[in-house]
């Protein structure tokens, strides 16, 4: 250990000692360079903007790059005032979610070309996807979809058990190889039921694993390929589950989810809380991955579709 | 990207060399910059600030960096001195004592309570030689029972469980008088997650803890969680006045700012982390090695550690023999290179070494990092194997055709084997470092 201690600490000081770099400009200064050139944005203003910003867990680079696209606009518009302001940070913020996906989504459905549409769960330990998938399910069951979901979390314990209480909640159809079996298994008999049961959705639980074991990840991607193995062009769609109350992490889960299994959708948990998942507007905007669904609340009714404006209203709520 | 802290506070450091001259200038900008590598590892953003405003006048002050020689060390022991400071400069243990000892597991959802719950539970079985009852209070969450019971059951320990009662008061209340009747000696009562804002909730948890008056409340926090955690931490200290904070899923990348504000805004210490899904994944909290881990500065220690538990005990006494014995061979070396794989990320592994996030930021480390060396010894005979001491030069070149590579490829291969296997050999004599990663020695 000691062996290794001093290997290291030797190596740090030659890169201290390393010559110059000019350190980055903060953002802070970059704030005032803001206010500096048009003399009516008001630094408490814009102060009090960052500070939301970082506090609702957006991060330093999406929170430079907001006042960068409303440094732009200022200069375009000729602008403004006070009050003004806060309009264009806000519309600035829903133009970077709304980048991915033009409209605003009333609802969703699965569309009826792809039956059964295969939907895949994944997401780092404890951030509601069982919940997710529960509320899911309950909302296409009563729009008349026949729904089975697969237990593909063959790991933790009762995760099985978890996921048939919520088919029971919300009856639906259920499919299990029960604990400790193959989960890419799971996978592609779960597709394979949903195709002899005429089910127009089949939902896969995943077990929850953080981004940074490789072997789960590998495991991930093999549970996706032996989807498409059974139905070609399954998972129609990853849903990648964030929890709000995650920090800067979140952006590491959603690059590790996406090179494992192609994410192609964000559901947000846990916004009935005081996080604001502020994260996900970086996440979105970087990965080209809209955000879907809301889970506001343990209940089988509190998942809603996610809205951009209402989303970045709740940002800048006390 | 996210860069992380020592990045920052290297790159702060370089301005303050590179401007020749040392102003209060150049120490405001350094200051700046720790704040954002703060921020960035989910510190609150206002913590952050009191933070570096107090680093700023040490800077200046006491331990005035403009005369230091070196500066930018001068810097960083200043921070990480303060940081240390501020997470508590010693492990704080829990208090189990009484008839039985009382723990109460709260938090938010998904957090990770009741795998905490059955690891102390384990961890008092197994280290405490203690009986402890698992009690299951979580009457919402589907499953939630069936879940402990599980986890019980693997670990081997005793569940009170009521699957009728809807009242969770009741149920804790019940579990006492069981646990006493049982010869218990610890009672641990799991909880269903909750929101901090949810009244109702916050109530019940209240009512619990004044129906069963725990000898140790604890409030487990994602280490993942932003800046949200302060919000959280202060309001279930508000209505249950925890004794102590239990850190979850360090086994993950997350820089874990989360407990610096957690330990800034409530004071309470954090007692225990809890690192992975297994049973065993339980430590007692180390303030220096998360003051290190939130800077980005590595965590040797916990590098050393998780090497240490992946590495069964009688594989190591084996290889240490071999090595003793100078006889380590390319089948042991694959061996221990599958062992490494098997701790996870090998980026993330490198990255507790310090000062090494540097130097992996841009490299695609991954298992291929290992392939080449791999390929090589597949193409060996198992005689050579067994015996690296048998190449001889016609057997190496045949490896080369093997594998695909060059024979100087093969040969600096083996060199480097041979001069690895020398030193091995020779810490095994001088004591320090045990084996290979069998042991480097004690904990
Ligand atoms: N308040 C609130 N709680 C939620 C929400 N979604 C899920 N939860 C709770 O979060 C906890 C974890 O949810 P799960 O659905 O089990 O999470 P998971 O991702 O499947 O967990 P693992 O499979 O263990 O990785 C449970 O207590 C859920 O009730 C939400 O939107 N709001
Ligand atoms: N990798 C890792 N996973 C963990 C750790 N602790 C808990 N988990 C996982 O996180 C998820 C949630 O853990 P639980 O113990 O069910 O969390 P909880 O707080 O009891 O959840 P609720 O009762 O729903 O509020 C599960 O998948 C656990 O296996 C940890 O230290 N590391
Ligand atoms: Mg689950
Ligand atoms: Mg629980």
């Amino acid at each position: 250990m000691s062996f290794f201690k001093k290997l290291f600490t030797r190596e740090k000081k030659e890169e201290l000692d390393q010559g110059l770099e000019k350190t980055k400009t903060g953002i802070f200064s970059k704030i005032s360079r803001a206010i500096a050139g048009k003399d009516k944005i008001d630094v408490e203003v814009l102060d009090e903007l960052e500070n939301i910003l970082i506090s609702s867990d957006v991060g330093l680079d999406t929170t430079v790059k907001i006042i960068e696209r409303i440094e732009a606009r200022v200069a375009k518009d000729k602008y403004v005032g006070t009050s003004e302001l806060n309009s264009i940070l806000r519309n600035e913020i829903v133009m970077m979610l709304a980048e991915n996906e033009k409209e605003e989504l009333e609802d969703w459905l699965p569309p009826s070309a792809k039956m059964p549409y295969i939907l895949l769960v994944v997401g780092v330990n404890g951030v509601g996807k069982t919940t997710t998938i529960g509320k899911l399910a309950h909302q296409l069951t009563k729009q008349g979809k026949k729904v089975v979901l697969g237990a593909g979390d063959t790991f933790r314990a009762a995760a099985v058990d978890q996921l048939k209480i919520w088919s029971e909640r919300v009856g639906c159809d259920f499919f299990d190889k029960g604990m400790n079996t193959d989960p890419a298994a799971v996978a592609y008999e779960t597709v394979q039921y949903a195709i002899n049961n005429n089910c127009d959705v089949a939902i896969i639980d995943t077990a929850g694993r953080l981004h940074n074991k490789i072997g789960l990840m590998k495991e991930l991607t093999k549970i996706r390929n032996s989807a498409d193995k059974k139905l070609e062009g399954a998972p129609h769609d990853v849903m990648l589950v964030l929890d709000a109350t995650t920090g800067q992490n979140a952006i590491e889960q959603a690059k590790a989810f996406t090179a494992a299994t192609e994410v192609t959708t964000l559901a947000l948990t846990k916004l009935d809380g005081t996080a604001k998942g502020g994260v996900c507007i970086g996440i979105s905007d970087q990965f080209k991955i809209p955000i879907r669904y809301i889970g506001v609340g343990e209940g089988i009714d509190q998942l809603q579709i996610f809205n951009k404006k209402v989303f970045v209203e709740r940002l800048f709520e006390k | 990207m996210f860069d992380n802290l020592s990045d920052r506070l290297e790159g702060a450091f370089k301005t303050l060399k590179g401007e020749g001259k040392l102003t209060e200038i150049n120490v405001a900008q350094s200051i700046k910059e720790i704040r954002r590598a703060l921020v960035g590892a989910d510190v609150n953003y206002k913590i952050a600030k009191e933070f570096t405003d107090k680093i700023k006048e040490e800077a200046l002050g006491t331990q005035n960096v403009l005369n230091a020689v070196k500066p930018g060390e001068m810097m960083v022991k200043i921070v990480m001195d303060e940081l240390v400071k501020l997470m508590g400069t010693q492990s704080v243990g829990i208090n189990v004592k009484g008839k039985p000892g009382v723990v109460l597991v709260a938090g938010l959802q998904g957090s990770g309570k009741t795998t905490f719950s059955s690891k102390l539970a384990y961890y008092l079985k197994n280290k405490k030689n203690l009986k402890p009852l698992l009690v299951a209070a979580d009457v919402y969450r589907p499953a939630a029972i069936n879940q402990l019971t599980v986890l019980a059951e693997q670990i081997g320990a005793k569940i009170y469980k009521e699957p009728d009662n809807k009242n969770p008061v009741e149920i804790a209340g019940n579990a006492i008088a069981f646990a006493k009747a049982n010869s218990i000696d610890v009672v641990i009562v799991d909880t269903a997650g909750r929101l901090a804002v949810d009244e109702e909730m916050m109530t019940e948890i209240s009512n619990i803890k004044e129906a069963i008056t725990p000898n140790e409340t604890l409030f487990v926090v994602d280490s993942m969680t932003g800046q949200d955690a302060v919000n959280t931490a202060k309001a279930f200290n508000e209505r249950i006045n925890y004794d102590g904070v239990v850190l979850t899923k360090l086994d993950g990348d997350t820089r874990g700012g989360a407990a610096l504000s957690v330990k800034y805004t409530v004071g309470k210490p954090i007692k225990f982390v809890s690192m992975g899904e297994k049973m065993d994944t339980l430590d007692v909290f180390h303030p220096d090695r998360m003051a290190q881990r939130i800077l980005g500065m590595g965590d040797i220690v916990s590098f050393v550690e998780k090497a240490q538990d992946q590495f069964d005990e009688k594989e190591a006494k084996r290889i240490e023999k071999k090595i003793k014995k100078n006889k380590f061979d390319f089948n042991d070396f694959l061996g221990q290179l599958n062992q490494i794989r098997k701790m996870g990320d090998i980026k993330s592994l490198l990255n507790m070494i310090p000062g090494m996030s540097k130097m992996t930021k841009n490299l695609d480390i991954d298992d291929n990092a290992f392939k080449k060396v791999e390929a090589i010894i597949q193409s060996m005979t198992p005689a050579e194997r067994g015996a690296p001491e048998l190449l001889n030069m016609s057997r190496k070149r045949r490896i080369a055709k093997g594998c695909g590579r060059e024979i100087h490829e093969i040969n600096m291969f083996i060199k480097q084997f041979d001069q690895m296997r020398k030193m091995m050999h020779k810490m095994s004599k001088g004591g320090g470092m045990r084996g290979m990663p069998g042991g480097f020695g004690g904990k």
